[in-house]
């Protein structure tokens, strides 16, 4: 028994909002990081979904797509992970409510 | 020879061109200056004699020179250069007496130490006033006329440490103004009237029939205005009072300007303009012409008076000069024009001897010059006691011998022949002995009786200051030559008429009343003065014996008969108050309009100022500080925090979706 598009949509939202959420109220840098690797998930889930419930077609393109966006969250994570370390480097914290030079 | 006639500007330019050179010469180069001065002079001497040869070949001898000054418009002013007989006649007088007066001056400025700058200025009148002689134009005359006037000024205040001299030569050039205006007018009318302003002009000129026929009744008047230039110039009556303060000026100054030649230039003026005058003449008189005589008439008899009782040297000979310049002004009214110029002629080789002969024993007297301070002069100076009688005996009218007796004879003849009036010619037999009388006087104070005061320690001059003396004497002597009547050959030349050799005619009754005049007026003089300069009786050694004799006259007399003082009380002192008046105007009036004025644009900046403190900027001002606190606001939204600008962006994202599912 396949769960129907639907829910597989809602699972993909509820996710994309727990990443939002943990992205929004977190203080801590990494834990920012972590809400918006949650966002990419689910925006692939959105991706396998929608090509599982379509016709079939010749290539993968749903799969395809997904595997481009993980690589690029992998390299993307990486850069977020040493810009969190360059920047404790500097400011020695890790509290984004502390990194407010840009304010005007 | 004729080239002269062509470069006629050369006689002229010659002595301005020395002046000019002299005056870039430093003060220490006196030598320079004086060949330049003298070199200038004989240079026009020359060729005032070249141009005398020329014109003896023919009878009525007149060449013109014209040229083109500007165009304005339409019309074109035109001057020009004349060369006549009277013309001639005055360049060869003005060089040579100018040269002889130069050569003078070297001796007698020779310690001053603007020396120099003495030559310059005589030069630049020489040169000025041998250009007026030659002008054929109106207007070129009156141009050499001012300049003439200028030099004198110049020339007067010489001494500038000298506030007297300063005083005296500010009265010469106002006094002679006042003269020159009527000539100005004069000039003004007649250009309006002829439309031209050149003499002669082949036979267009404002003196030739086709100019004079257009005057009609205006040249009367404008006759009379042309005069009023003569009688400042020349020293007629009203406008005489500036002559004898001349004498401020140096002896040779007096000598040249003063008796010989710039003063002589009314006389000439009248000549020159004749035909004007002679307008519509009946029987050779009309209106304008009367006055001439009258003026001249009264000036005479009034010089003369005046001069028996002044005291000084210079000043003697300055009355008798004003007196003689009557006489001329007489005589071309009444008719004798040769004569009046002939007279001219020889009274500038006399006067310029006696005043040369006055600045000779003010030298030896070492700078005296009040005649009751001299006397017995004859023995320590007799080259100047010769010449000073000979020009003496020249100017009082001795006859046969010496010029000035045949001129003032021709004169005579041609007043005692007046129609309207005899009177001026009694008033002129009565000057004609009060000449006599004067100079008698002047010569017995100076030269004759013991040695007072001054004369102690006199000496006679060096030969650089004597040789002009005799030369002029000689002068003085030898014109009479061609005043004669047996040969009345100056007459002739002047006239434009052919003369012969009449020896018949020397003996004349004018010759018999003239010498009776003299003798006359110098055997009176003799008798009253003969012990003058020394205790006689009840008079005391100096006061004069007419002072003596009629205290009140003399009084009167000695003090020029009050005409300065009667100027200073009318004319100066309107002047003087019209000026007061003005100043006033000025300081408070006009000065207070022109503050007023600045005081409504002090008020507009006031305003203004105002305006923009309180006005603008304030408004700016509240513009200001509305957009810093609009900036305020808006800076909070950049709080720095990524949180912040993340959720910003969740929600817009959210409203766009929102709004994507409403849309479709």
């Amino acid at each position: 028994m396949t769960p129907t598009l639907q829910v597989f949509l809602i699972v993909s939202a509820a996710l994309f909002s727990i990443g939002l959420l943990a992205a929004l109220s977190r203080r801590h840098a990494i834990f920012i990081l972590i809400g918006i690797e949650m966002m990419l998930t689910a925006a692939n889930l959105n991706f396998i979904a929608f090509w599982r419930f379509s016709p079939p077609a010749q290539q993968p393109v749903g799969v395809m797509i997904a595997i481009f966006s993980i690589a690029i969250a992998a390299a993307e994570a990486a850069v977020g992970l040493a810009m969190v370390i360059a920047v404790y480097r500097h400011y020695r914290t890790t509290n984004v409510d502390q990194l407010d030079q840009l304010k005007g | 020879m004729s080239w002269i006639i062509d470069h006629l500007w050369l006689i002229p330019a010659v002595p301005f061109a020395a002046s000019l050179v002299i005056l870039s010469l430093s003060k220490l180069r006196r030598k320079s200056a004086v060949v330049l001065a003298i070199t200038g002079q004989v240079v026009a001497l020359a060729m005032s004699v070249l141009a005398f040869l020329l014109t003896l070949q023919t009878q009525g001898f007149r060449v013109i020179q014209n040229f083109t000054w500007f165009t304005f418009g339409e019309q074109t002013l035109r001057l020009g250069f004349v060369l006549d007989p009277l013309a001639v006649a005055m360049l060869v007088m003005i060089s040579l007496v100018g040269l002889c007066i130069f050569v003078f001056s070297v001796g007698y400025m020779a310690e001053d130490k603007n020396f120099t700058r003495f030559f310059a200025y005589m030069s630049f009148f020489s040169g000025a006033m041998l250009g007026l002689v030659i002008a054929n134009s109106l207007l070129l005359l009156f141009i050499f006329w001012e300049l003439v006037g200028l030099a004198s000024y110049l020339l007067i205040g010489f001494w500038i440490e000298r506030p007297s001299a300063a005083a005296a030569a500010k009265k010469a050039f106002i006094t002679t103004r006042i003269g020159d205006m009527g000539f100005f007018l004069g000039m003004l009318w007649l250009y309006n009237r002829s439309g031209t302003l050149l003499f002669y002009d082949g036979g267009n000129g404002c003196l030739e029939s086709a100019g004079l026929a257009l005057l009609g009744a205006s040249a009367t008047f404008i006759a009379l205005l042309i005069f009023c230039g003569a009688v400042g110039k020349s020293g007629q009556f009203p406008l005489h009072v500036w002559l004898p303060d001349a004498m401020e000026g140096p002896t040779p100054v007096s000598a040249l300007i003063h008796a010989a030649t710039m003063v002589a230039a009314g006389v000439f003026l009248v000549a020159r303009v004749y035909p004007l005058f002679s307008l519509g003449a009946i029987n050779g008189v009309t209106s304008s012409l009367t006055v001439v005589v009258w003026i001249g008439v009264t000036t005479a008899l009034m010089a003369a008076l005046i001069a028996i009782a002044q005291a000084d040297i210079k000043r003697i000979l300055a009355y008798s000069t004003v007196s003689q310049l009557g006489l001329m002004m007489v005589s071309l009214g009444v008719g004798g024009v040769a004569a009046g110029i002939m007279h001219l002629l020889a009274h500038g080789f006399f006067k310029a001897l006696l005043f040369l002969g006055a600045g000779s024993v003010i030298h030896g007297c070492h700078g005296e010059q009040d005649i009751r301070k001299m006397g017995g002069l004859r023995r320590f100076m007799p080259v100047t006691f010769m010449t000073y009688a000979v020009g003496m005996m020249a100017l009082s009218g001795v006859p046969i011998f010496f010029s000035g007796g045949w001129t003032k004879e021709e004169i005579l003849h041609a007043t005692a022949h007046w129609p309207p009036s005899h009177v001026p010619y009694y008033l002129i037999l009565v000057g004609v002995v009060l000449t006599a009388l004067y100079m008698t006087r002047q010569i017995i104070y100076v030269f004759f009786g013991n040695p007072r005061a001054a004369a102690e320690r006199a000496h006679e001059s060096p030969r650089v200051m004597t040789m002009p003396l005799i030369v002029l004497a000689f002068g003085a002597i030898l014109l009479s030559a061609v005043l004669t009547p047996a040969w009345p050959w100056l007459h002739g030349y002047l006239a434009g008429e052919p003369t012969y050799v009449d020896v018949a005619r020397l003996i004349q009754p004018m010759l018999f009343v003239s010498l009776a005049l003299v003798s006359a007026g110098v055997g009176v003089g003799f008798w009253i003065y003969r012990k003058a300069g020394t205790q006689d009786g009840g008079r005391p050694a100096e006061v004069d014996p007419l002072e003596y004799a009629q205290p009140a006259l003399f009084r009167f007399l000695a003090n020029k008969m009050w005409i300065d003082e009667l100027y200073a009380r009318t004319v100066i002192s309107f002047s003087w108050m019209a000026a007061r008046f003005s100043d006033w105007m000025d300081r408070y009036f006009w000065d207070g309009l022109v503050r007023g004025f600045g005081a409504i644009g002090q008020l507009f900046g006031i305003f203004t100022t105002s305006v923009d403190e309180h006005g603008i900027n304030a408004g700016v001002d509240e513009t200001t500080a509305g957009a810093r606190g609009l900036g305020r606001v808006m800076s909070t939204a950049h709080s720095g925090q990524i949180q912040t600008y993340l959720g910003a962006i969740a929600i817009g994202m959210l409203a766009l979706l929102l709004l994507y599912a409403w849309l479709a």
